[in-house]
């Protein structure tokens, strides 16, 4: 249905109305540490079954959480990085419902007075303007366990692992109006928890997953009922669902029907959402304070000190970047979105031309690295490496071209790039005196070409300046080859 | 009887370390008694081997004269306390074959001073009840006039007869609303509940989080001043245990009541308490009044709204602390189609009448829709209630109360649930506010039943309500061994 009459993302054309979507997501981002949040057991992804499981994790009769004093500072750090309003009072609650894979028979998370207020984040719109997404609240709580199905025919097992690992739910306002500004609310999101190592944003490990509510309104009119899509765990499945679910709900209300407030799940191989259960077999949570734990009360002067240690966030570092190295908003963009890249970014623009190393970057790593399926940390290109390619190009004792080859040797080898160049001869050639030689061999080998451009043939410069550097091997130094070429054919 | 069973705690530790009588034949003393008092169905598990090595342990101490605080002294356990190897089950179908794996702080402490675990004692199922008529393996029988099949109170029941019935030399108990109170004065021993937070509830059966406190059941003040002393103090791993610092509570024995003001509450000498209790009442202001207090005519008009808030607090707590006997992971599992069936098999089949009950209430006032009417409410009053006892704390130094409405009622005898759970009338109150309160006996009412009074103290002040209750004790002249106990 997109795609009509220049109607914007996230506007659906109907056929009576254009409706609009309105988007709010619930992200889960799970506390990098080492362990849960109110149990010693370790937090690692990846064990066996049911190894990391303490006395707590499986609610053994008889057992008290006690409050992970890492996490609760993971959490102030994150809340600084959202802009948000630190609580110094907040509340742990139970939130009480019956599963297999919840020991306890409650998760213990925030209700009322959650840890983190009010904050905000900048996004980009799909026209590239900046928009603000205002966060309702950051709040903390124990991941449940798992349960599988699959491994017998009438069983089903429990992996308590992942029981009582610190999550951060991050709740955003229903500011969100098109898919792509959802996903790039949450890449915006992963990217400063990452930023500031409060999780690792590790989507495909489950680190972090969203619930998107979603509801579409005639232009300009009220919210109408949402819909909320739990679990999504890629920006991908977000788009989708998004974009399957509003357009669902527009055809329904175009037919005059009524929006169920219901929780649906995603199905990732046809693309659409299904219910889950409504709103009337929506659960009874029965939240109350936890009496196992005190009130968490957090000192001014601790808020404060997390708050200077906070690292470079990227809206800010994408700002100096722009102004110290003389890059785009663009390169900024790319570059700012891990902070391992602005890391490395910054090592190998050192003392060079800032624009040329993004580039070379941004075009020739990346692209080099996503060919051979690497992780960027893997990449065997130190940044002083890059700063010193850049160094040979801008010195001229390389060409442009010359460089790329030897990149393809630091990328297969490791190596330096001047001692490549050193070993493969490939220094570029600026002698006049040697380019001559090579113009005039050129010059002997097509007379005939030569007679052709004395008479007018303008277009035949550039034959012979591919020649020379043919002859050369790709050393001689361009600009000299112009020069001199020039100066033999007059 | 043998004589080494009329010893109580220091005596005791003296004995054994003049060499009168080892920790081993002390043991196999209690031990023989367990036997012989087996019919009044205090023990649920006798854990004999292990408790004679631990007296073979206490012996090599004394003779090393490494010996420990408690070195020696037989103790039995309620069924609340986790304890590692040893079955604990609440009193509840639903953990009848659970083994921890792990000891509860406060019993840990004890044998960590050379206590000796005799084993496991009844109580009302999962600590919800005063009569101990819930227990999934049957009721105790009160020691005294035990012809009459009388309730040792509840919940810590088997605790408070064991004691009584010289079947343990002390106990261990928790009270959450007057569990190791009422069945003290029904037993007509020493029951302390200290200040919420004073002992760890790690390793406690839950039932009511920000009620459930330990304390000892002793045959006198100071047994129960040696005991608290070893089970009190912070546990990092107990987020509500407190860091206030634990003094050698026998210190205050010997102060005495001079210059102390103590409170009457005119809210406690409501209609149903017994003439006879009322009676002892004034016999103790009488003995305070010989001693040099001021007694002081207090109010603490909220007083009638503390077991209603109770018993929205408690069950509230109570329906989520017990949502993990699901039949996943440890104790009974009645198999079912779905895990809904399970579920519902297993909770159904494991729990009995009255935790269904409260389970129910709790789950009820926290629904939405009534959270705010019932738990909000109730948390309100709660609070309430404690700035109530604060206030009167600022003009006296203790209170005075009876412990129970009543003496102990014939077991089957309570019909009507709000009858019985006005046992803990007098109880509540201090449950609520987090304040220590212990009970004293005093006299044998007319049936030849123990009648024992409640002082109630400042937080942290459970040395000067031993201090008080020693005036009590001193003065009474209760004997735990006279007519009608259990020969």
């Amino acid at each position: 249905m997109r795609d009509k009459n220049n109607i914007k993302p996230g506007q659906i054309q109907g056929q009576k109305n254009l409706w609009e979507m309105v988007i709010g997501l619930e992200i889960h981002a799970q506390i990098s540490s080492n362990s849960k949040l109110f149990s010693g057991a370790s937090a690692q992804f990846g064990k066996q079954a049911n190894e990391n499981v303490s006395l707590v994790d499986a609610a053994m009769p008889g057992m008290l959480p006690v409050i992970n004093e890492y996490c609760i500072k993971q959490a102030i750090k994150s809340g600084h990085a959202l802009n948000a309003k630190i609580n110094k009072f907040s509340v742990f609650d139970r939130k009480n419902y019956f599963y297999a894979d919840l020991p306890q028979g409650y998760q213990i998370s925030q209700y009322k007075s959650p840890i983190v207020g009010q904050g905000s984040i900048k996004i980009n719109d799909f026209e590239n303007n900046e928009k603000i997404v205002g966060i309702e609240r950051l709040h903390l709580e124990q991941d449940a366990g798992k349960s599988l199905h699959d491994q017998h025919p009438s069983k089903s097992f429990i992996d308590l692992n992942r029981t009582g690992v610190a999550l951060m739910e991050i709740v955003s306002k229903p500011d969100l109006r098109s898919p792509e500004e959802a996903a790039s609310y949450v890449k915006k999101i992963r990217s400063i928890l990452r930023y500031v190592r409060s999780c690792d944003g590790n989507m495909e490990e489950g680190s972090l997953r969203a619930d998107c509510n979603v509801s579409v309104r005639r232009l300009g009119e009220e919210f109408g009922t949402r819909c909320e899509i739990k679990n999504l765990n890629s920006t991908k499945f977000i788009t989708q669902a998004i974009q399957y679910e509003a357009e669902r709900q527009v055809e329904i209300l175009e037919e005059g029907g009524k929006i169920n407030q219901e929780t649906r799940l995603f199905d990732t191989s046809t693309g659409q959402t299904r219910s889950m259960r409504n709103k009337e077999d929506a659960h009874d949570y029965r939240y109350f304070p936890d009496p196992d734990l005190l009130p968490l009360e957090l000192e001014e002067t601790l808020i404060n000190k997390i708050k200077d240690e906070l690292p470079e966030l990227p809206d800010k570092l994408s700002e100096r970047l722009i102004n110290e190295y003389k890059i785009t908003p663009y390169d900024a963009a790319v570059i700012v979105e891990e902070r391992e890249f602005a890391d490395y970014y910054e090592i190998a623009a050192q003392d060079r031309d800032g624009k040329l190393v993004a580039n070379w970057m941004i075009t020739e790593l990346f692209g080099a690295i996503k060919k051979e399926n690497l992780s960027f940390n893997d990449n065997p290109v130190p940044p002083q490496n890059l700063n010193e390619l850049v160094f040979l190009i801008e010195n001229n004792t390389i060409s442009g071209k010359i460089a790329k080859e030897v990149f393809l040797q630091m990328m297969k080898t490791s190596k330096k790039p001047k001692d490549i160049v050193k070993e493969k001869g490939l220094e570029q050639v600026t002698d006049d005196s040697v380019i001559e030689g090579y113009i005039d061999s050129v010059i002997n080998d097509n007379r005939d070409k030569v007679e052709e451009y004395l008479n007018g043939k303008d277009k035949l410069f550039g034959f012979f300046v591919g020649q020379v550097m043919k002859v050369s091997q790709g050393k001689a130094n361009p600009n000299l080859v112009n020069q001199l070429l020039k100066s033999k054919l007059k | 009887m043998s004589e080494l069973l009329r010893l109580n705690v220091s005596q005791v530790l003296e004995g054994i370390r003049k060499k009168e009588f080892s920790a081993v034949e002390l043991t196999r003393c209690y031990l023989d008694r367990i036997e012989k008092t087996k019919v009044l169905n205090m023990y649920l598990e006798v854990s004999a081997d292990r408790a004679i090595k631990m007296a073979q342990i206490a012996d090599e101490k004394y003779k090393n004269n490494t010996a420990r605080l408690l070195e020696g002294i037989p103790i039995g356990v309620k069924d609340m306390f986790c304890t590692e190897s040893i079955k604990t089950t609440a009193s509840s179908k639903i953990l009848e074959n659970f083994v921890p794996t792990y000891e509860s702080t406060v019993s840990k402490k004890l044998w960590e001073e050379g206590a000796i675990n005799l084993g496991k004692l009844s109580c009302d199922e999962f600590a919800m009840g005063s009569s101990n008529e819930t227990a999934a393996k049957g009721n105790v029988i009160n020691p005294w006039r035990s012809e009459e099949k009388r309730s040792p109170g509840g919940s810590s029941g088997g605790s408070a007869a064991a004691v009584a019935s010289k079947s343990a030399l002390c106990a261990i108990g928790t009270d959450t609303g007057g569990s190791i109170r009422q069945p003290a004065a029904f037993c007509g021993i020493v029951g302390m509940k200290p200040t919420y937070g004073r002992c760890s509830r790690w390793g406690i059966i839950a039932f009511a989080s920000s009620l459930d406190q330990a304390g000892p059941l002793t045959r006198n003040i100071s047994d129960s001043a040696t005991m608290l002393k070893v089970m009190a103090g912070h546990d990092p791993k107990d987020s509500t245990s407190s860091l206030e610092n634990v003094p050698n509570f026998n210190d205050f024995l010997d102060k005495g009541v001079k210059g102390l003001k103590i409170g009457i509450p005119k809210e406690y000498d409501r209609k149903g308490i017994s003439e006879e209790i009322l009676k002892s009442k004034e016999k103790v202001i009488d003995f305070f009044k010989q001693n040099g207090a001021e007694i002081v005519n207090v109010s603490l008009p909220l007083t009638k709204y503390a077991l209603s808030v109770y018993y929205i607090v408690a069950p509230a707590e109570a329906s989520s602390n017990l949502a993990r006997y699901d039949g996943v992971r440890y104790g009974l599992r009645v198999d079912g189609d779905s895990l809904d069936i399970m579920y519902e098999k297993t909770r159904g089949v494991g729990f009995g009448d009255e935790v269904k009950r409260r389970i129910m209430i709790g789950t009820y006032v926290l629904s939405s829709g009534y959270y705010d009417a019932y738990y909000l409410k109730a948390q309100k009053v709660r609070r309430l209630i404690k700035n109530e006892f604060d206030e009167v704390f600022k003009k006296v130094n203790y209170i005075l109360t009876p412990t129970t409405p009543t003496t102990s009622f014939k077991l089957g005898s309570t019909q009507d649930l709000l009858t019985m759970y006005l046992n803990d009338v007098f109880t509540v109150p201090a449950s609520l506010a987090g304040i220590p309160g212990i009970s004293v006996p005093v006299d044998l009412d007319k049936n030849g039943l123990p009648i024992g009074v409640q002082i109630l103290g400042k937080p942290f002040d459970e040395g000067g309500i031993f201090q008080v209750g020693k005036v009590i004790e001193d003065s009474a002249n209760f004997d735990l061994f006279s007519e009608g106990s259990y020969k």
